[in-house]
C-alpha cells in the first residue's frame, strides 16, 4: 500500500513539475525567450553564487562531522608516510579546488548576461598560459618526487631480521602460515591441495611438519614483518586498511609486502578510543559471492605475548593427520620419499 | 590565390567526394533531392545518412543508460539498506532477489553490468558515436562521413554489441559477475562465480562486436575529418568538438584492438585449456590445469592498455562539447584555442602510457611502478591547463544560462573535483592506501562518469534544435540540471570519506566488518539521493521524446547565434546531404564572438578588409 501511495506522489509530483515546465516556457515564448533568458542570467547567477557558499559550508561541515569515520592514525610505521603524503596532497589540491571553484562561480556571478554588455574578445595570452603550465607542473614535481621517495622506501627490501608469515588466499578465506620452531617453512606445490591439505603442503620436505597453520593473524609490535602473499584460487587482495597494506594475491605469482607494526591492538584501543577496537585483513580484490566477507582476525602483542601465543599452536602436520605420532610418521615419509625417488 | 582559383578547387573537391558517394549527382544537387525514393526502412533503421546513424546511436544510448541507471539504483538499495528486504525486488528480478533481498552474486552481475553499460555502451557509444557522427560533416563542411556504409554498419555492430549483452540478463546462470574490467581467473572460472558461465561468454562476444562496431566508426570519423573538410577548412580552424572527436577516434583505432586481443585469449583460456593467464589454480575441489605458467596479471596490462584510453575515449568528446558550448554561451572565444589542441593532443598520447597505474598493488616491480607515477602526474597538466582556459573563457564573458551551457559549467565544476583526486590515486604511495576503495569509485565517478554525461547532456540540449528542428522545455532542462548537479556531488562526494575509511570496493554489505560497519548511515544517504536522482532523469527522458515530436518549432536557423557550419544549412532541419546548394566555404576560426564590435561571425563570412582573421 505504502509503496503505490510512494509512487503515485512521486508520479504526482513530476506530472506538476511537467505542467508548470509547459506553461512557463509558453509565457516565455510570449514574452520572447531571449528576453526570458536576460532576465533569468540574474537568477541563475544567484542560485551559482549561492551554490558555491552552500557547496563550501557543505564541506567543512560533513568533514567535520565524517573525520571520526575516516581511518585512523596509521599502525604501521611506513602508514605514517603514506598519511603525510596524503596530507600534503590534500593541502595542494584544496587549495586548487578552493581557487578553480571560487573562479567559476564568481565568473559565473560576475560575467552573467546582461542586457547591451559585451564580452571581451580575449582569445589567448601566451605568458598567462605559460605560467599556468609550469605551475601546475611544478606541483606535479613536488608530488611525485615526495611520493616516489617513500615509495622506493616502502617497496624496497624487507629487513634481513623481518619475522616472515605466508598468507594465501582462497575462496573465501585467508590461510595463514607461520614457519614452526626452524624458522623455515616447508616447500608446497598446488597439485598437493586437497581438503586435508589446504594449501599444498609437500610432507617430504622436514621443514614444513612444523609449520603452524593458525585461524588468526599475530604480529609483533616493532617488529618488521614480511608478508607473501599467494592465492590459490582467483585474484584477491590483502587489506590491512590500519595498516596502510595492500597488495594483491595473484594466483602462481607470490607477491611481497613488508612493514613493522607500530601499536598492539591494545594500545590501538587507546588511540582510537575505541575499547572493543580489532585489527581486521579484508579482502579488497573483488573474488565471487562472499568477497565482502572474507576477513580475518589480526592481533598485534608484544614479542612475549607473541612467543606465548604461537607457543600453544599446534602444527599443521598433528592437525591433518592426528593419527600420526611423530616417530613413525618421520619413516613413513621417508619411504614415501623414496618411492617417489625411485619413481621418477 | 584569385577567387576563381579558389572556386576552382573547391569544386573538385567536391565532385571527388562525389564521385566515390553519390556517384550520379554533381555537387550542387545532393543527395536525396530526387531519385532516393526513402522507404521507412532507408530513412529510419539503415539509413547511410549520418545524422540518422548519430540519432540511433543517440536513442540506444538513452535506453543504455535507463537500464546502466536502473542496476546501479538496484545494487544501491542494497547497499543502503542491507537489512531490508523489499517486495518489489522480488517482482522484478525473480529468483536473483529471494524474499526480495538481491542475492550476493547477483550483485555482483549488477555493478559489474552497470560498468560495462556506462563504460561501453552509454559513454563510448552513445556519446563518441552519436556526437561524432552528428557533428563531424556537419562541422568540417561535408556532406556525409567518407563511407556512410561503414557508418551504417558501425551503428548495426553496436546493435547486434547490445542485443547480446542484453541476452546475457536473460541466461540462467546471469550475466557476468567479475567486475566491467572482467579480471581472470574470476572471469575464467564458471566455478568461481556463477557469472562465469554463459553470461561471461556473451559479454565477450558482445564486446567484440563492439570493437568491430568502433573500429569501423573510428577509422570513417579519422578519414572523413582528413580528407573531406570544405574548402578553407583547415585543421587549425576545425571546432574543437572536431579536434577531440577526431583524437578520440585515433585512441579507440590504437587500443580497441588489444583489448580484442585481450577477449580473445580470455576466450581460449575459458573455452580451449589454453592458460594464458590462469596459474596453479585450485578451485571446485580440484587442480583445473595439468600445465603451469599463465599469468593474471597479463591480462592486466592488456585490459588496462585500451582501459586507460578508453577512459579519455569517454571523456575527450565531453570536452570537446564543453569547450564549444562554453564559448558559443560566454559569446567569446575558446581561451587559447592552440593551447587546447595542444592539451587534447599531449592527453591523448600520454594517455597510451599511463595505464599500469590500475595496477600499482599487483607485484608489479616497483621501479615500473614508479614510472608510471611520472606519466600519470604529468597527464595532470595539461588537463589543468584545459581547466584554466575553460576558466579565462568565462572572464569577462556575457554568459547565456541555457541548459546545455549549465551542463557545460557543471562539467568544469566536476572535471576540478574528480581530477584532482586523481593526483592521489596517480600517486603510488598513496594508491596503496585507496586504491580499490571508495575512493577509487568517487573519483572515476566524478571525472569520467557524471563529468562525461554533463558533456552528454550539454551536447543534447545545444545541438537538439538542429537534431530534430525543436527546442526541449528549459524549465524542464533547468530542474534536470540542478537535481543532477547537486544529487551527484551528495552521492559520491561521501564516497570519499568511505573510501578514507578504508571500505573496500564491490562489497555485497560492509557490516560483517567491525572496521566499516560504521559507514552505514552514509551508504543509506549516498543510495536515497542516487535513487532520487536516478528518478529525476525522467525529467530528461520525458523532455528528449516530448520536444521531438511537440516541441516548439526552431524558427530561426541559428537560434544560439553560433558560428559554426552546422548552423548554416539552408533548412533547419538539414537534408540528407546537409547543404542544399554548394557546401560552404569557410574563411575563419570557429570562435570569433563578440570581435570588433560583432555579436559573432560565422565561419563562412570572408575576412573584411585589413581584419586578421585566424
Amino acid at each position: 500500500m505504502t509503496t503505490f501511495l510512494i509512487v503515485g506522489i512521486v508520479v504526482l509530483l513530476i506530472a506538476i513539475i511537467v505542467r508548470i515546465a509547459k506553461t512557463s516556457e509558453m509565457v516565455s515564448v510570449v514574452k520572447g525567450t531571449k528576453e526570458t533568458m536576460e532576465e533569468n542570467s540574474k537568477t541563475f547567477a544567484y542560485i551559482f553564487l549561492g551554490f558555491m557558499f552552500v557547496f563550501f559550508g557543505g564541506i567543512a561541515w560533513s568533514l567535520m562531522k565524517y573525520k571520526s569515520h575516516f581511518l585512523p592514525e596509521s599502525a604501521s610505521v611506513h602508514g605514517v608516510w603514506i598519511d603525510n603524503i596524503f596530507n600534503l596532497t590534500l593541502a595542494v589540491t584544496g587549495l586548487v579546488f578552493v581557487l578553480t571553484q571560487v573562479a567559476l562561480f564568481y565568473f559565473l556571478f560576475k560575467y552573467r548576461q546582461r542586457k547591451n554588455a559585451k564580452a571581451y574578445y580575449y582569445p589567448e595570452n601566451h605568458k598567462l598560459e605559460m605560467w599556468w603550465t609550469i605551475i601546475p607542473a611544478i606541483f606535479m614535481t613536488v608530488l611525485v618526487v615526495t611520493g616516489l621517495f617513500y615509495w622506493y622506501k616502502i617497496t624496497g627490501p624487507a629487513p634481513e631480521d623481518a619475522m616472515v608469515i605466508e598468507v594465501t588466499g582462497k575462496q573465501f578465506n585467508w590461510i595463514a602460515r607461520y614457519p614452526g620452531k626452524d624458522g623455515v617453512m616447508g616447500k608446497r606445490d598446488y597439485s598437493l591441495i586437497n581438503d586435508n591439505n589446504i594449501i599444498g603442503m609437500d610432507w617430504n620436505d622436514n621443514a614444513g611438519k612444523d609449520d603452524i597453520i593458525p585461524t588468526e593473524l599475530h604480529f609483533v609490535k616493532g617488529k618488521p614483518t614480511k608478508i607473501i602473499i599467494r592465492s590459490r584460487d582467483v585474484m584477491h587482495n590483502f587489506d590491512l586498511p590500519h595498516f596502510r597494506v595492500k597488495m594483491d594475491a595473484v594466483p602462481g605469482i607470490p607477491t611481497t609486502f613488508w612493514f613493522t607494526p607500530k601499536y598492539t591492538t591494545e594500545e590501538m584501543r587507546k588511540v582510537t578510543g575505541n575499547p572493543k577496537f580489532n585489527y581486521e585483513l579484508a579482502c579488497a580484490q573483488i573474488c565471487g559471492q562472499s568477497h565482502y566477507a572474507m576477513k580475518m582476525a589480526v592481533k598485534v602483542e608484544t614479542q612475549e605475548e607473541f612467543n606465548a601465543w604461537i607457543g600453544g599452536q599446534q602444527s599443521y602436520y598433528t592437525t591433518v593427520m592426528p593419527a600420526a605420532a611423530p616417530a613413525p610418521v618421520a619413516v613413513d615419509t621417508t619411504a614415501k620419499a623414496e618411492s617417489k625417488k625411485a619413481g621418477i | 590565390m584569385s577567387a576563381s582559383t579558389h572556386h576552382h578547387g573547391h569544386v573538385d573537391q567536391e565532385s571527388i567526394y562525389h564521385d566515390a558517394v553519390w556517384h550520379e549527382h554533381n555537387s550542387h544537387e545532393p543527395a536525396n533531392q530526387h531519385d532516393h525514393h526513402d522507404t521507412f526502412f532507408s530513412k529510419y533503421i539503415f539509413s547511410m545518412d549520418h545524422k540518422m546513424i548519430a540519432k540511433q546511436f543517440l536513442v540506444s544510448g538513452i535506453v543504455w543508460a535507463v537500464i546502466g541507471g536502473l542496476l546501479s539504483a538496484l545494487f544501491r538499495i542494497q547497499l543502503g539498506y542491507p537489512d531490508e528486504h523489499f517486495a518489489f525486488l522480488q517482482t522484478l528480478l525473480g529468483h536473483w532477489a529471494p524474499d526480495g533481498k538481491i542475492d550476493p552474486q547477483f550483485y555482483l552481475a549488477l555493478v559489474t553490468m552497470h560498468g560495462t553499460i556506462m563504460v561501453f555502451f552509454v559513454l563510448t557509444g552513445g556519446l563518441s558515436g552519436t556526437f561524432s557522427n552528428f557533428l563531424i560533416p556537419l562541422q568540417i563542411g561535408a556532406r556525409d562521413m567518407a563511407s556512410p556504409m561503414l557508418n551504417m554498419l558501425s551503428y548495426w555492430f553496436f546493435f547486434l554489441s547490445s542485443m547480446v549483452m542484453l541476452s546475457s540478463f536473460f541466461v540462467a546462470s546471469g550475466p557476468a559477475s567479475a567486475g566491467w574490467t572482467v579480471y581472470p581467473p574470476l572471469s575464467a572460472l564458471p566455478e568461481a562465480v556463477k557469472g562465469s558461465g554463459a553470461g561471461q561468454s556473451l559479454w565477450l562476444i558482445s564486446i567484440a562486436f563492439f570493437i568491430i562496431s568502433s573500429l569501423l566508426g573510428g577509422i570513417n570519423y579519422i578519414t572523413t575529418i582528413l580528407n573531406l573538410r570544405t574548402k578553407g577548412m583547415s585543421m587549425a580552424r576545425m571546432p574543437l568538438t572536431i579536434w577531440s572527436f577526431f583524437i578520440t577516434a585515433i585512441l579507440g583505432l590504437l587500443s580497441f584492438p588489444v583489448l580484442l586481443s585481450a577477449a580473445l585469449l580470455l576466450i581460449f583460456d575459458r573455452s580451449i585449456g589454453t592458460s594464458f593467464y590462469l596459474n596453479e589454480i585450485y578451485i571446485g575441489g580440484r587442480a583445473i590445469l595439468d600445465q603451469t605458467g599463465g599469468s593474471s596479471i597479463l591480462y592486466q596490462h592488456l585490459f588496462w592498455f585500451l582501459g586507460h584510453p578508453e577512459v579519455y575515449i569517454v571523456i575527450l568528446p565531453a570536452m570537446g562539447i564543453v569547450s564549444e558550448v562554453l564559448s558559443v554561451n560566454a559569446r567569446k572565444p575558446i581561451f587559447g584555442y592552440k593551447a587546447m589542441i595542444g592539451s587534447l593532443l599531449a592527453i591523448g598520447g600520454l594517455s597510451f602510457i599511463v595505464w599500469a597505474h590500475h595496477m600499482f598493488v599487483s607485484g608489479m616491480n616497483p621501479f615500473v611502478g614508479s614510472i608510471f607515477v611520472v606519466l600519470t602526474l604529468i597527464i595532470a597538466v595539461p588537463s589543468a591547463v584545459k581547466v584554466f582556459n575553460w576558466l579565462a573563457t568565462l572572464w569577462r564573458g556575457n554568459i547565456r544560462f541555457t541548459p546545455a551551457m549549465l551542463f557545460a559549467i557543471g562539467f568544469v565544476s566536476l572535471f576540478i573535483s574528480g581530477g584532482l583526486t586523481g593526483l592521489f590515486l596517480g600517486n603510488s604511495t598513496i594508491d596503496i592506501e585507496l586504491t580499490k576503495t571508495y575512493f577509487v569509485v568517487a573519483h572515476f565517478h566524478i571525472v569520467m562518469g557524471v563529468a562525461a554525461f554533463f558533456g552528454l547532456f550539454a551536447g543534447v540540449y545545444h545541438w537538439f534544435p538542429k537534431m530534430f528542428g525543436r527546442h526541449m522545455n528549459s524549465t524542464l532542462a533547468y530542474v534536470h540540471f540542478f537535481v543532477t548537479f547537486i544529487g551527484s556531488y551528495l552521492i559520491f562526494w561521501p564516497m570519499h570519506y568511505q573510501g578514507m575509511a578504508g571500505l573496500p570496493r564491490w562489497y555485497y554489505n560492509h557490516n560483517s566488518y567491525e572496521s566499516f560497519s560504521h559507514l552505514g548511515d552514509l551508504s543509506k544517504f549516498i543510495s536515497t539521493v542516487a535513487v532520487i536522482v536516478f528518478i529525476c532523469q525522467v525529467f530528461f527522458i520525458i523532455n528528449f521524446f516530448w520536444s521531438m515530436y511537440k516541441g516548439r518549432k526552431v524558427t530561426e536557423a541559428n537560434p544560439w547565434e553560433a558560428t559554426t557550419l552546422e548552423w548554416t544549412t539552408d533548412e533547419i532541419l538539414p537534408i540528407h546531404g546537409n547543404w542544399a546548394g554548394d557546401i560552404p566555404t569557410v574563411y575563419r576560426w570557429p570562435y570569433d564572438y563578440s570581435k570588433d564590435d560583432r555579436e559573432f561571425i560565422p565561419q563562412t563570412e570572408p575576412a573584411r578588409e585589413g581584419e586578421h582573421v585566424v
